[in-house]
């Protein structure tokens, strides 16, 4: 691969994952969760383990599509009481490193950083997300994302109740 | 206000009051960490977060630094997490194994059994310094039951067992269910709410709660579907409040959603009906019909007073409170599982917690944000009150009724008066303290 074409990969990869960004911010989880394979997997482990499997650990979040799709649904309902009235919240993505695999699909790894801001609070969720991207057509499809917090536990938040 | 007039429990005409300087006041939260926190039996942790010789953890337990390690004889050994020489704390992380404790200050050396075995320039020190003094210290009283380590700082305490009294025989209830023992595995749900530590004691007991709280928790169990083929719940008498001595109280029900023990439900698969059914056989074979009933296909959510609750549901949550402020608490939550499951059926259980439990759940985000919004609330008037009354004049309090907030309270209130022990039950003529 010449540098043209890794910068070139980076930028669609980028492209995308400012895309998914835009779409939490502005709570279109419906279509967020529409990037996702279907036999995706979303994980968040908890802050004392961030290598945790989730097979084996506690960790705070392991959606397969189908619980993904819930909890999409579940956070647009009115009665997810923790977010209603929902938080503001701004996406910042950055340090994106983009490696091919051998079978074709993209490990991709950003730092981002979340701000939420909701009933007079304000704090980050900072940490690293990993993905693992398909090439679907033209398009990207996420088909697994682990996102660990850098946090040391939840304090400032007291749940992890918008997507990370 | 007088201590004594804080709660208006009014057995004869069903009125249960508490007021809302319990959850706001210093003073009262103060006068808790002397009279309950002080004086109770405290959880420390599970024995298998310390397999193996030189394991250790480290607890924050009623505002104190603690840590408990495993040392070389075997044995799981607690202390105070300050250094003898001049404070500072030995264990510095988390979690970890060790040989020996060094003290990164002047560096003195602990064994993994408290002694004091190396002091750098130790003929400095005149002849009356003695190593065997400056040991790392333990708290008064440690005890462990069925695995379970607790402290406490009153040297004068009951023993564990007489304090659990009858949260013992629901303890039991919990670790029966494996045929291995139980094991909490690794990480833990760590986050923290902005309301007063007993509010989240009485919200892990409350069934009033879960429908309008947890309705899409609720609407999405429904929504995979249950299973009532062959089901002889419905012969059974509903769930129940129980208030169980000491201030510990349970709210056990019938459970339909599922048990990853030994009560199969849609959400858990085919494939893992077999070895349900076969867990189910074996439970009961040991413990007969109905202990097997009771630990498949009941749930308990169990509050060992003051402030852990043994969350025995959609999978096993070990949940204790540390009390920070008035209007803050700390939280930590592990899972317990049985030590025999592995693969299949511990991912089913794995995912089963995840659904409800945990601040990634479907559930627990709602109980943190009604919690903060009762805080928030109580700012209103200086001068309120919030009713527990609920099934107080009912023969039988079901778990939508509030009897087990109420042994809670109780307890309670009679410790903050400087009393051991409260008459927890509802409808007894006389009523007050014993
Ligand atoms: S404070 Fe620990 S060695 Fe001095």
């Amino acid at each position: 691969m010449t540098d043209n074409d890794r910068f070139a990969l980076r930028a669609s990869v980028e492209e995308f994952l400012f895309r998914e960004a835009a779409l939490l911010d502005d709570w279109r989880l419906e279509e967020w969760v529409d990037l996702f394979a279907d036999d995706a997997r979303y994980v968040v482990p908890s802050t004392d383990l961030p290598e945790g499997d989730p097979t084996r650990d506690l960790v705070f979040i392991n959606d397969d599509i189908v619980r993904l799709r819930a909890r999409a649904a579940r956070l647009n309902s009115r009665y997810s009481h923790r977010e209603n009235p929902r938080s503001r919240t701004r996406r910042f993505v950055s340090n994106v490193r983009v490696e091919e695999t051998d079978d074709g699909q993209l490990s991709v790894s950003a730092n981002v950083l979340v701000y939420r801001f909701r009933s007079g609070e304000g704090a980050p969720y900072v940490g690293t997300i990993d993905y693992i991207l398909r090439r679907d057509g033209g398009d990207l499809r996420i088909a697994y994302r682990r996102a660990v917090l850098d946090l040391e536990d939840l304090s400032r938040h007291g749940a992890v109740s918008i997507i990370f | 206000m007088d201590i004594q007039d804080l709660i208006i429990d009014d057995r004869d005409r069903g009125i249960f009051r508490v007021h809302r300087s319990c959850m706001t006041s210093f003073d009262l939260f103060q006068r808790e960490r002397e009279l309950i926190f002080n004086r109770c039996w405290i959880y420390l942790g599970h024995e298998s977060e310390v397999e193996n010789p030189g394991d250790y953890r480290r607890r924050t337990v009623a505002g104190r630094p603690l840590f408990f390690i495993r040392s070389k004889d075997g044995r799981v050994r607690v202390f105070l997490n300050s250094c003898p020489h001049r404070g500072a704390m030995v264990c510095r992380r988390g979690a970890g194994n060790a040989k020996t404790l060094q003290c990164f200050y002047h560096a003195w050396t602990f064994s993994t059994s408290g002694e004091l075995i190396g002091v750098p320039g130790r003929e400095a020190y005149g002849p009356r310094f003695k190593r065997s003094e400056h040991g790392l210290k333990e708290p008064p009283r440690v005890e462990s039951y069925r695995g379970f380590y607790f402290v406490s700082f009153n040297p004068k305490v009951e023993d564990l067992v007489t304090y659990l009294a009858g949260a013992r025989d629901y303890l039991d209830l919990v670790v029966d269910q494996a045929e291995e023992g139980m094991r909490v595995i690794s990480g833990s749900n760590k986050y923290a709410i902005s309301a007063n530590w007993k509010l989240l004691a009485e919200n892990s007991l409350d069934g009033y709660h879960l429908i309008p709280t947890h309705r899409t928790y609720v609407d999405y169990m429904s929504g995979l579907g249950t299973d009532d083929s062959g089901d002889t719940l419905a012969s059974r008498p509903p769930g129940a409040g129980r208030a169980l001595g000491n201030g510990h109280c349970v709210s056990e029900n019938i459970s339909r959603n599922g048990r990853p023990i030994a009560r199969w439900h849609p959400v858990f698969g085919e494939e893992a009906k077999p070895r349900i059914a076969r867990v189910r056989r074996r439970l009961v074979k040991k413990y007969g019909e109905e202990r097997a009933y009771r630990m498949a296909d009941t749930s308990r959510n169990l509050l060992i007073y003051p402030n852990l609750l043994i969350m025995d549901f959609v999978a096993i949550s070990i949940r204790y409170i540390e009390p920070l402020a008035p209007d803050r608490m700390d939280v930590t939550a592990w899972h317990l599982v049985p030590r025999e499951e592995s693969g299949a059926a511990l991912a089913t259980r794995l995912d089963s917690y995840l659904t409800f439990l945990g601040p990634g759940g479907f559930a627990t985000p709602d109980d943190v944000e009604v919690l903060e919004s009762c805080q928030t609330g109580f700012r209103a008037s200086g001068n309120a009150w919030s009713d527990i009354s609920r099934g107080m004049l009912k023969a039988d309090p079901g778990t939508a009724d509030e009897l087990q907030m109420r042994g809670f309270w109780r307890q309670w209130h009679a410790n903050m008066q400087g009393l051991s022990q409260a008459n927890a039950q509802d409808g007894q003529p006389g009523g007050g303290e014993r």
